[in-house]
């Protein structure tokens, strides 16, 4: 691992948490997508010597350690298949609501009935 | 989706559907000792899928492909789960893989894979997705 | 033997591409996913007979070996976790089908089940590190789309938290496999247990605590329970059922197993105490506040959780027995008490406490179904909750760690309150108006799970033998990694 893939990861965690925490749909979506790639990436680092191919051929000498490669494929694949499913939950939530924000959950709601004087 | 007709889109979707349709089923059939399989395979169908959709909709794709994604996510997952319980019944391990060579005339010899089977499954799983994804995203009002 | 363990993993999968295959002909759907989750229990079933006489089976994929290969395993604690959740997979699956009945709208319920019963099996015998990542995610995604199958604003809003947790717990869980990874060069659980001691004292338990918070925010464990109260009781209420009895039970099989192979430190754990402790307490505390059938069981699946990890906070054979006898009667009395609750909501077509009532004379059944379970459920003599929890109680008073017992029996009281509560409001009280009726078909599945719950505690002595065996088994990791390595390794 180079300090700039670790750099790289660690903005990309940092961005990513940030637009998790916001209020409205795309951001969340894009800020998972951002983590996942933060966390892909660090996988990718566990693979040790860059740059040369993960196929033996004849009189290949450095190798790649493939292993890794083939995890984040999956691991690709996976986040690849519940972004979809997180942008067409959005889709669904704009057009059923009309906003792209994120509602308060029963419980929040509930208490800031609590709070507010009943009229 | 109701789109205006392109023409260079059109046009380039005619002459590139074809070659990439045959360059993703060589992925498919190089994969057991080259870069490629069916995984590989289906998303490169899989892009012909949506281009198809930029260029024209859901509606013209449905009379080109008269066929449910479902149908074909159900044989890609039946196809790559039977290929591993062939192996069981053969008294291998499960998903363990047989290579038979043949010669066949004027096309030289091939090493027939039983994973090959399981690739064809894994194809067939990722087009089906592609399909599955365009239809269920790209018609409007969903 | 061997063959029976793939077949658990890719048989669902097989009948998945099957249903998907019938189109919308909902009779052949039902009859091909019955025969799979039925025959997916007796295989599991079988498999705890064959693992508790004659020792783990290990299936290697592809014949590809150790610790290259993908490696399956099942030792007696993943048979005794896998037959009770098949059991529970195929009762809700026969209640779906009763209380679906005619309106089945969802044309793809049944793909969506087999592909959860996959996952939920592969995390349960998988050997490695990544492929229990397959397995949660297979699991999850099956569970995001069955938690949509009502998509109003209100569950559109709860899936997306759900899901946006469980999102940033497999990309930690990807941190997790990055860092085993770097650090041991392999993701077979064997392996990396046989390797462990070659790390720095701070290194294991960086990744000791890495890994309980990765499958704590599964299990809902204190801090990390908030996201589970609020999603799961949206959903319908077979699909509820099972979430509850079965995916926060997968997390807590892993960190059961991973605690246990990975860091064996001999001796009770303050850190898993504690947490067990304060899970315990805001569970049940949120589900006093809550007002409603489902919100107030969803936030005892919380509060029973701490139970568990007490149990395998004593890192003693008797108590991690009693945590695993704790898992098997949870997952059933759950799922009942949720069964039980559908058909509450059934009759008053809501859960809401202020307008149910009267249950007790309209329907003297469901709350003859609903005594045991509650009671159960709060640990009373002599249903199987009381077991599980004596055994627990026995083991803290023998260790001496007075506090986590004064808490948990605290907790127990709390728990009967909550569940009087309902008791109270649904059972007795006025008659209200009932919307419509709940089927003698589901009723029968119903008392299937109470006949199964009673069934723990008549069969306490010989259960809580077999969890010894099975404990004892966990408790010496180079039993499980003789079985996958081979005893030269």
């Amino acid at each position: 691992m180079t300090p700039v893939t670790l750099v790289v990861v660690a903005s990309l965690f940092g961005i990513g948490t940030y637009l998790v925490l916001a209020r409205s749909f795309a951001r969340v979506v894009i800020g998972l997508a951002l983590i996942s790639h933060g966390a892909n990436l660090f996988i990718f680092t566990t693979s040790s010597r860059t740059g040369s191919a993960p196929i033996i051929e004849n009189g290949t000498t450095g190798l790649t350690d493939p292993l890794p490669q083939a995890l984040v494929l999956t691991a690709i694949v996976i986040t690849f298949g519940v972004t979809a499913f997180l942008l067409a939950l959005a889709l669904r939530s704009f057009l059923l609501t009309g906003s792209d924000a994120v509602e308060d959950d029963i419980e929040d709601r509930r208490i800031a009935r609590l709070g507010t004087p009943s009229t | 989706m109701k789109s205006r007709p392109s023409p260079i889109l059109d046009a380039g979707m005619a002459i590139a559907a074809g070659p990439i349709l045959v360059f993703s089923l060589y992925l498919l059939f190089a994969g057991h000792n080259q870069p490629g399989g069916g995984f590989a395979g289906g998303l490169v169908a899989g892009v012909v899928v949506v281009m198809a959709w930029v260029v024209g909709g859901t509606e013209p794709m449905r009379r080109i492909l008269p066929i449910r994604s479902s149908a074909l996510l159900g044989t890609g997952l039946f196809l790559a789960s039977a290929t591993g319980f062939a192996s069981l019944f053969l008294g291998g391990a499960f998903l363990e893989s047989a290579a038979v060579t043949v010669t066949i005339p004027l096309v030289g010899s091939v090493k027939a894979v039983s994973v090959l089977i399981f690739d064809i499954g894994v194809y067939l799983v990722v087009v089906g997705m592609a399909l599955w994804l365009v239809r269920a995203l790209g018609e409007e009002g969903t | 033997m061997t063959w029976l363990v793939p077949t658990l993993v890719a048989g669902p999968i097989l009948a998945a591409g099957l249903t998907l295959l019938m189109g919308r002909r909902l009779i052949p759907q039902r009859i091909v996913t019955l025969a799979t989750v039925g025959s997916v229990f007796v295989m599991s079933a079988t498999l705890l007979w064959s693992a508790d006489t004659s020792g783990p089976i290990v299936v290697q994929l592809g014949a590809w070996e150790a610790p290259n290969g993908i490696t399956l395993i099942v030792d007696r604690f993943s048979a005794i976790v896998l037959s009770v959740s098949t059991l529970m997979l195929a009762a809700v699956l026969l209640y779906a089908i009763f209380q679906l009945g005619k309106d089945a709208v969802d044309w793809w319920f049944h793909t969506k089940y087999l592909a959860l019963t996959s996952g939920v099996v592969l995390s349960l015998v998988t050997g490695d590190l990544f492929n229990l990542f397959v397995g949660f995610e297979v699991m999850l995604v099956a569970s995001y789309v069955l938690l949509t199958v009502r998509s109003g604003p209100n569950e559109i809003r709860a899936t997306m938290s759900y899901v946006v947790i469980n999102l940033i717990a497999s990309a930690l869980f990807l941190v997790l496999i990055a860092v085993t990874y770097g650090l041991f060069g392999t993701v077979n659980m064997a392996d990396i247990a046989s390797r462990m001691h070659e790390l720095e004292d701070g290194t294991r338990t960086a990744l000791s605590l890495l890994m309980l918070a990765v499958f704590g925010i599964k299990a809902a464990l204190f801090p990390l329970f908030m996201w589970l109260p609020d999603s799961y009781p949206t959903a319908p209420t077979p699909v509820t059922a099972i979430f509850a009895g079965l995916l926060t039970k997968v997390g807590v099989f892993v960190i059961i197993r991973t605690q246990t192979l990975f860091f064996d430190s001999g001796g009770p754990s303050t850190l898993l105490l504690f947490v067990a402790g304060a899970t315990m307490v805001f569970g049940v505390l949120g589900a006093i506040a809550q007002n409603d059938v489902k919100r107030i069981l969803s936030f005892h699946i919380v509060s029973q959780i701490g139970y568990m990890i007490m149990g395998l906070g004593f890192l003693t054979v008797a108590g991690v027995a009693a945590a695993i006898l704790y898992m098997s009667h949870h997952i059933i009395v759950k799922t009942g008490l949720f069964l039980v609750g559908g058909v509450v909501e059934r009759e008053f077509g809501t859960g809401a406490l202020d307008r149910t009532g009267g249950l007790l004379r309209s329907h003297p059944v469901v709350a003859a179904m609903f005594l045991p379970l509650a009671f159960s459920l709060a640990g009373l003599p002599p249903f199987s909750g009381f077991v599980a929890k004596l055994a627990l109680v026995q083991e803290g008073v023998g260790l001496g760690l007075w506090a986590i017992v004064g808490v948990s029996l605290g907790v127990s009281l709390l728990t009967f309150y909550s569940m009087t509560k309902i008791w109270g409001a649904a059972f007795w009280g006025e008659a209200q108006e009932s919307v419509d009726r709940a089927g003698i078909g589901m009723l029968t599945v119903v008392g299937l799970v109470v006949a199964a719950s009673i069934g723990v505690a008549a069969l306490a002595g010989p259960l809580i033998e077999l969890s010894a065996r099975a404990a004892s088994e966990l408790l010496d990791p180079t039993i499980y990694i003789d079985a996958v390595l081979g005893s030269s390794a």
